[in-house]
């Protein structure tokens, strides 16, 4: 099979939050960046296992600058095959998704990986963009999919339950988590991932329909207020007279 | 026009389907418009929409349905009667159909807002990002918009008097993703909807304690949820996970007890309302995001928080 991983480049879960330019961009001093979790961990492994189990080729994509390329390594270095980035800054998930559909349209695809959402937006939206761009079905936050010749059945938790569902190929796929179980490159996997092609491609034209105009922090939570464990009756009365949340 | 999807998951709306309506009416007013709800499939009760804000509600008859014939069907809805917004719900669903119906649109996109746009210049709506850490504030410049609603990120409000349903004249396609089953989960009130949460850890030593937690749940009329550790060992179930890489939530309040507070999990419940932390480790990193908190063993505390919530429901 002919496998597409879309994979984003995210702050660190626990970086340190802060903005530039009067509040109207990220500041990216100091922050380590890492691939997407939900990426790297769920997507990108899941469809390295479907290539292990019926062949093919895996294809990590990126849309980002050269400063993206360490990122992109590492998923070679865990075991695509070869890599894409198309050379753009990602300014939102309209543009991001435009780009991957351009791409892929017309290279015959048999799934597209990518995480449910990224760790730094959390928009979700790229996901079901790319599937309607390129007209292919679409199960979102996937923790669970067998393959069984060109069908392959999904497990989803949705509001109140647990849903099973059924596609065939081709389709795109979002990827929560307990799809896969991440991978830790090996030295023979980074030495390898050196060799392998990282293409860079145009960004094709596109004008953006929404960008982020400002920044802002919530405000400071208040000094906690420590209740005596053995004064109970103050806490449910603090909770309803003075959060006036019960 | 505003068009918001009244999503109705086996024929019942939803409260975050009222809530996507009352935002949508809020904002036709707003910007001097009317707003329409739209309801795919066989619907309990959909004209009841006009009492949280809709102008008139529109049904798509239909039984098979994915995320795929869904999105084609809410936006040549749009297109039809001219939506300039379409409004839907930041759910397992929106998430499926958000970025379709914005492609087939042309729309820009932004999921999961937390207040209403902005009007002074332009259209300025606010979401929060990196888990909950900051907002950002997204200008929207193409003429169709497709925003999703974080669910009780706005109190329901009765707007208005239920309408007569009208089907409007737009197919809904074959739908490729089959749905084999759905595995309910048994009773209780679901995660994302409750205004209530409790919450536990590892603190609680094992499933077979888990009664201390779900009796303060419902002498409270409280959902349940659980840390990441639980539900990896399979003391309760996954779907209560909150997390970074479970579920989002932002209930009023938020109870937890036994959990240590990782960045991950803040992640999760960092835009409730109201947080108690109840801990025997006056350290544990949880306290310093919450409102009110208790050390204390929680086998000792946690019966008498039920015992007092009892006595004032008295």
């Amino acid at each position: 099979m002919k496998l597409l991983v879309c994979i984003s480049q995210t702050p660190d879960t626990t970086a340190n939050i802060s903005f530039k330019d009067n509040d109207t961009a990220f500041n990216p001093d100091g922050v380590q960046f890492i691939m997407n979790p939900y990426d790297e961990w769920y997507a990108l492994v899941r469809a390295l296992e479907l290539k292990e189990a019926v062949g093919g080729t895996v294809t990590v994509l990126n849309v980002g600058p050269s400063t993206n390329d360490a990122v992109i390594r590492k998923g070679l270095a865990i075991g695509a095959d070869d890599a894409v980035r198309i050379d753009a800054e990602a300014v939102s998930a309209d543009f991001v998704a435009f780009q991957i559909a351009e791409y892929a349209k017309d290279k015959g695809y048999d799934a597209i990986f990518m995480g449910k959402e990224t760790i730094d937006f959390n928009g979700a939206i790229v996901p079901s963009m790319v599937a309607e761009y390129l007209d292919l079905p679409f199960v979102s936050q996937a923790q669970h999919m067998d393959v069984e010749g060109n069908t392959a059945t999904l497990k989803r938790d949705i509001e109140g339950g647990v849903e099973v569902l059924s596609v065939d190929f081709p389709f795109v796929i979002s990827a929560a988590k307990d799809l896969a179980e991440q991978r830790i490159p090996s030295m023979k996997g980074i030495m390898m991932s050196r060799r392998k092609p990282l293409n860079v491609v145009p960004a094709v034209d596109f004008v953006n329909p929404v960008e982020v105009v400002h920044f802002a922090k919530p405000p400071a939570k208040s000094e906690v207020k420590m209740i005596d464990p053995d004064n109970m009756d103050e806490l449910v009365n603090l909770l309803h007279n003075e959060a006036k949340v019960i | 026009m505003i068009l918001i999807y009244a999503e109705s998951p086996e024929g019942q709306l939803k409260k975050v389907a009222l809530e996507a309506v009352t935002y949508g009416a809020k904002l036709a007013k707003a910007m001097g418009t009317t707003c329409a709800a739209l309801t795919i499939g066989n619907v309990n009760d959909a004209g009841s929409l006009g009492k949280y804000g809709a102008d008139k509600v529109y049904n798509i008859p239909g039984d098979s349905v994915d995320n795929q014939n869904i999105a084609r069907a809410v936006a040549d809805a749009a297109e039809k009667l001219d939506a300039e917004v379409v409004v839907m719900s930041f759910t397992t669903t929106g998430k499926s159909i958000q970025g379709r119906v914005a492609a087939r649109l042309k729309a820009g996109a932004v999921s999961g807002v937390s207040a209403l746009p902005d009007l002074t210049d332009g259209f300025v709506v606010r979401r929060p990002v990196f888990s909950g850490k900051a907002f950002a504030d997204y200008k929207i410049t193409s003429a169709h918009k497709v925003l999703s609603l974080m669910g009780n990120a706005i109190p329901l409000e009765v707007l208005g008097e239920p309408v007569a349903v009208e089907s409007i004249d737009v197919p809904l396609v074959s739908c490729k993703v089959r749905k084999l089953s759905v595995e309910k989960q048994a009773g209780g009130i679901p995660l994302p909807e409750a205004e209530l949460v409790v919450s536990g850890g590892r603190g609680f030593k094992g499933p077979e304690n888990w009664h201390i937690l779900l009796e303060l749940a419902e002498a409270l009329g409280a959902a349940t949820a659980c840390s990441r550790p639980v539900a990896d060992m399979d003391w309760r179930p996954h779907h209560e996970h909150v997390g970074q890489t479970g579920l989002a939530i932002r209930p009023n309040l938020y109870i937890a007890i036994g959990i240590s507070g990782a960045i991950q999990h803040l992640a999760g419940v960092n835009n409730s309302k109201t947080i108690v932390v109840i801990n025997k480790d006056p350290e544990a990193p949880f306290f310093k995001a919450a409102d009110y908190g208790v050390v204390g063993d929680l086998f000792e505390v946690v019966p008498k928080l039920t015992e007092a919530v009892k006595k004032f429901k008295a």
